[in-house]
């Protein structure tokens, strides 16, 4: 099982805990996991149709899934993850 | 009893106000002019989160990745960083810092779109009257300072009680 870090602002949708252990073979099955445990997690995390909401950065080892495979980024059981909503806006 | 066209749609989260010391406003002010023309942000680290009535500790500028006037986007590497050395110190983002350079310090409906930190302050810091950008005296600008809790899409202003 890889670990999913959960940060302060998302910790409240993920039962209080800091860090989950959630099995799966890539990144998006691991995510798919992790709302199957904590479904409030969803909205934040996918838009309706399923992708990625744009402005959750989602880290493997560190390292923004977008410049490795996005979901399909193999994972092992010592690797963590973290998500993150942004912090963005703009005047327009 | 009467509603005011203005009132605000929901009740305010509380607490409706929150203590800032003059030096840190200042560090704001400064950050924000000196990312001028483009869009400034940061953040400050908290003894709790503002919706608990934290104290604020420290004030971090960070890198637009936006890079624009128009646009804010806390460097996301900086904020993986950060957000990791807050929770384990058990400190918290007590705001998130941005600026306007054009327009007042008031939530944009993109700002208000993108507020995915609910119990934190946004703190906007408004150049538009600033001398610098209004081309008057840049000795004595005038750039103004907001604070506001975004919860579910409403606005709640928080009143910053300046500390000398």
């Amino acid at each position: 099982m890889s670990t999913v870090r959960i940060p302060p602002v998302l910790r409240a949708n993920a039962g209080g805990s800091k860090q989950v252990d959630v099995s799966g073979r890539t990144v998006g099955e691991v995510l798919e996991a992790l709302v199957g445990r904590f479904p409030s997690l969803s909205g934040q995390l996918f838009t309706p149709e399923g992708e990625l909401n744009r402005f959750v950065n989602v880290y493997l080892n560190d390292q923004d899934i977008r410049y490795l495979q996005e979901r399909s980024t193999p994972v092992d059981d010592r690797d963590t993850l973290i998500i993150l909503p942004a912090m963005a806006g703009g005047t327009l | 009893m009467v509603r005011r066209a203005d009132a605000a749609p929901s009740p305010h989260p509380g607490p409706t106000t929150a203590e800032v010391l003059a030096v840190m406003l200042q560090e704001l002010i400064d950050h924000a002019r000196l990312e001028y023309p483009n869009e400034a942000c940061g953040i400050i680290v908290g003894s709790a989160p503002a919706a608990d009535g934290g104290q604020p500790l420290r004030f971090v500028p960070t890198r637009n990745a936006a890079a624009s006037p128009y646009r804010y986007e806390i460097d996301p590497q900086t904020l993986l960083r950060l957000t990791m050395e807050t929770d384990d110190r058990d400190e918290v983002f007590w705001a998130i810092v941005h600026s306007h350079v054009r327009t007042a310090a008031r939530p944009s409906p993109t700002d208000i779109g993108l507020a995915f930190y609910p119990d934190a302050l946004y703190i906007l810091v408004s150049l538009a009257e600033d001398g610098l950008d209004a081309g008057g005296d840049p000795a004595s600008p005038a750039p103004s300072v907001r604070a506001w809790r975004i919860v579910d899409a409403h606005v709640h202003e928080v009143d910053l009680a300046v500390i000398a």
